[in-house]
């Protein structure tokens, strides 16, 4: 009976076809600008390292004005970046499995074949434990040492991307690679690796792409390269050298714990707790001690990673659908209210209400998933605008197997709740009613 | 094969009460030809959906082919109406988008038969009205005689207990009801049982028997008499 449906249905769909197409514009629109937002949204907020977002911890220390707090509107959270001195200081703590000051820098790649131009390249400068405590996939090599670090290293690791750039593809560990006026020594190539969220530096752009090269965290020091990152300060200090913001409370540097226990946790909090109090006794840290240790998902809510207003957007494609919905519900309601006399026929032929039901939910059905594919096509028309308005968002922004699936499932969803009344309608039919009147 | 005891029907709203049928009772046997006359509003349409399943009666017994059909549910009448009745319409109810093929097809489906007990069965049914060549053919393509006769291979095609017709020749010119009447007096001759309901006197006198009803009651439960039907036709034109 089911082809036998399907039979029908595609006769009855066919029969008004201009009828036909309005239902299922109504669904594929509903859909679609549903879809997009939705889309959006969910990578947006969805876990960008599920594997270790348990594991590690964004940390933050409050060493801003006596006079308030870094962000009015957050009066508890402490700023969202570290000094270089708290930095510096952090690295020194032994209980992390592993941890990574880091900031963003931009360096001039000045490739060996003279005939291709010297480019810009972002730098994250960072430690070696970034790569393991991120899981960072290598195609080559691996992250640099604990002594490179320690040493200042000239050593790089280049992005998938860059190393094409500079080498062909090649594999290029051991290699000299030239930025600005210096050679770095390549010692790995990470493999295609894009976070959902850059959630490692969010606030210096959630939805940019991971970084070109990056090296130690060590050498900015020696060579004083200032960084591209936000730069926050609140205390007038005379900042004219580079070593002058090194040593001021202006924070610029985002600071990254491995901690796989709650021993381990609770264990790292006394040691910045710790740490505090020593530089409260130095004159620092005026404010109460707010020392914080955030998860991943923590952090990407604290830094409103997903906007109050995208949620407010949410809610006018989740409207903008129920219009779509109600709307498709008339339109089914009519045709089917068009069909009550060849349905009191069916039924007086021997018809029962559930096979009338089933017929008409195939139909509805088959609007839904036509619907669907329309949406679909819709959304990711839609998501594509929403890469030329958010032209850093290119990587973010992508269609993925559960979004297929969801687009398709409200859809189908969509068109049978637009459905279920009609159809329970049409089969409330009494068989005698339109015999006489056919 | 199908009895009736004192059936009634009551329609009810917030102001009116309408007695449909008051008390009827009706025997009809196997391989009868029953005629149902009588002015509109004595009851006819309402026996007919009773009689077909298409309605539960307020009150009474119908035994159906000695089954008590009286207090079924919704998916048992259903079943029944589908196994046990073929319904013929005044107005052939042919669904408009279907082939004849398909139209007569549509009983079997509901029937649960396999693909190829359902092309016999249909085959056999247009080959009994004189349909075969129509097979493929839209109900639009067809004259009302053709279409009646395809209504009528798709209440044979179940192999139904007993035909119920409603005015089966009132949408036809003469020449056609007389073809559509000569089927139904040969299907009967061949042992199906044939309850019509008519205004027309014509027909109802080429039946075995004729039941007149009035107000809801059975007025005359005597074989045909020519002058009842000439009384009826003068109060009654036909539709």
């Amino acid at each position: 009976m089911f082809l036998y449906y399907i039979r029908l249905a595609r006769m009855s769909l066919m029969k008004q076809p201009m009828l036909t197409l309005l239902m299922i514009s109504a669904i594929g629109v509903g859909v679609g600008a549903c879809m997009t937002i939705t889309s959006f949204i969910y990578l947006m907020s969805g876990d960008p390292i599920p594997e270790k977002s348990d594991q590690v911890y964004a940390v933050r220390l409050d060493a801003w004005s006596p006079e308030g707090p870094y962000d009015e509107s957050k009066p508890e959270e402490p700023p969202p970046q570290i000094t270089h001195v708290d930095a510096m200081a952090l690295l020194e703590s032994p209980v992390p499995t592993r941890h990574a000051a880091m900031r963003k820098a931009v360096y001039t790649a000045v490739p060996e074949n003279e005939d291709v131009a010297p480019f810009l390249t972002v730098s994250r400068m960072t430690g070696g434990d970034f790569f393991e405590m991120f899981n960072v996939p290598f195609l080559y090599g691996n992250g640099w040492s604990d002594s490179a670090d320690a040493n200042a290293e000239n050593v790089v690791v280049l992005s998938k991307e860059t190393n094409d750039q500079l080498f062909g593809g090649e594999n290029s560990v051991g290699r000299e690679a030239q930025f600005g006026a210096e050679s770095f020594t390549v010692v790995g190539v990470i493999d295609e690796w894009q976070p959902s969220v850059l959630f490692y530096d969010v606030n210096n752009g959630p939805l940019n792409p991971v970084e070109d090269v990056f090296m130690p965290f060590t050498i900015t020091d020696r060579r004083q390269v200032a960084g591209s990152g936000n730069t926050n300060c609140w205390k007038d200090e005379q900042i004219d050298t580079y070593f002058d913001l090194l040593g001021s409370e202006c924070v610029f540097v985002q600071f990254w714990a491995e901690l796989e226990t709650d021993a381990q946790i609770a264990e790292y909090q006394a040691w910045l707790d710790t740490y505090t109090e020593g530089q409260k006794e130095l004159g620092r840290f005026e404010r109460p001690t707010n020392n914080r240790v955030s998860t991943v998902t923590e952090w990407m809510d604290i830094e409103d990673v997903v906007y109050d207003e995208v949620w407010i957007v949410m809610s006018i494609g989740i409207l903008f659908l129920a219009a779509c919905l109600f709307n498709t519900i008339g339109l089914i309601l009519a045709r089917f209210i068009a069909k009550a006399p060849v349905v009191g026929l069916r039924r007086a032929l021997g018809a029962s209400k559930s096979q009338i039901f089933r017929q008409h939910l195939i139909e509805v059905g088959i609007v839904g998933v036509v619907g669907g594919v329309l949406g679909l096509a819709l959304a990711w028309l839609g998501l594509v605008g929403l890469r030329q308005i958010l032209d850093d968002a290119e990587r973010v922004v992508l269609f993925n197997f559960d979004l297929v699936a969801l687009t398709a499932l409200i859809a189908v969803v969509t068109a049978i709740l637009a459905g279920l009344y009609p159809t329970w309608r049409v089969c409330q039919v009494s068989p005698a009613t339109y015999l006489k009147t056919q | 094969m199908l009895e009736m005891q004192e059936i009634s029907q009551v329609y009810q709203t917030d102001l009116v009460e309408t007695h449909a049928l008051r008390g009827m009772s009706l025997s009809v046997d196997s391989g009868e030809f029953v005629a149902i006359t009588g002015p509109s509003g004595s009851g006819k349409t309402t026996f007919l959906n009773i009689a077909g399943l298409l309605e539960t009666a307020t009150s009474g017994t119908y035994m159906l082919d000695d089954q008590d059909v009286s207090k079924l549910n919704d998916n048992q009448r259903s079943r029944i109406r589908n196994e046990k009745i073929g319904f013929i319409f005044q107005s052939f109810n042919l669904i408009p988008d279907l082939d004849i093929f398909d139209n007569v097809d549509v009983p079997l489906r509901y029937r649960g038969f396999g693909a190829a007990e359902r092309r016999e069965r249909i085959e056999s049914a247009l080959n009994q009205v004189g349909l075969s060549s129509r097979i493929n053919h839209l109900p639009s393509q067809l004259s009302g005689g053709q279409q009646q006769r395809a209504a009528i291979a798709r209440a044979l095609a179940g192999s139904p207990v007993f035909l119920l017709a409603d005015e089966p020749t009132g949408n036809l010119d003469s020449l056609m009801a007389r073809q559509v009447m000569d089927l139904l007096e040969e299907i009967n001759a061949n042992g199906t049982t044939i309850v019509m309901v008519t205004h027309d006197a014509e027909l109802a006198r080429r039946a075995h028997r004729n039941v007149q009803l009035l107000d809801g009651r059975i007025a005359s439960p005597e074989p045909f008499a020519p002058q009842v039907a000439a009384s009826e036709a003068a109060m009654q034109p036909v539709a």
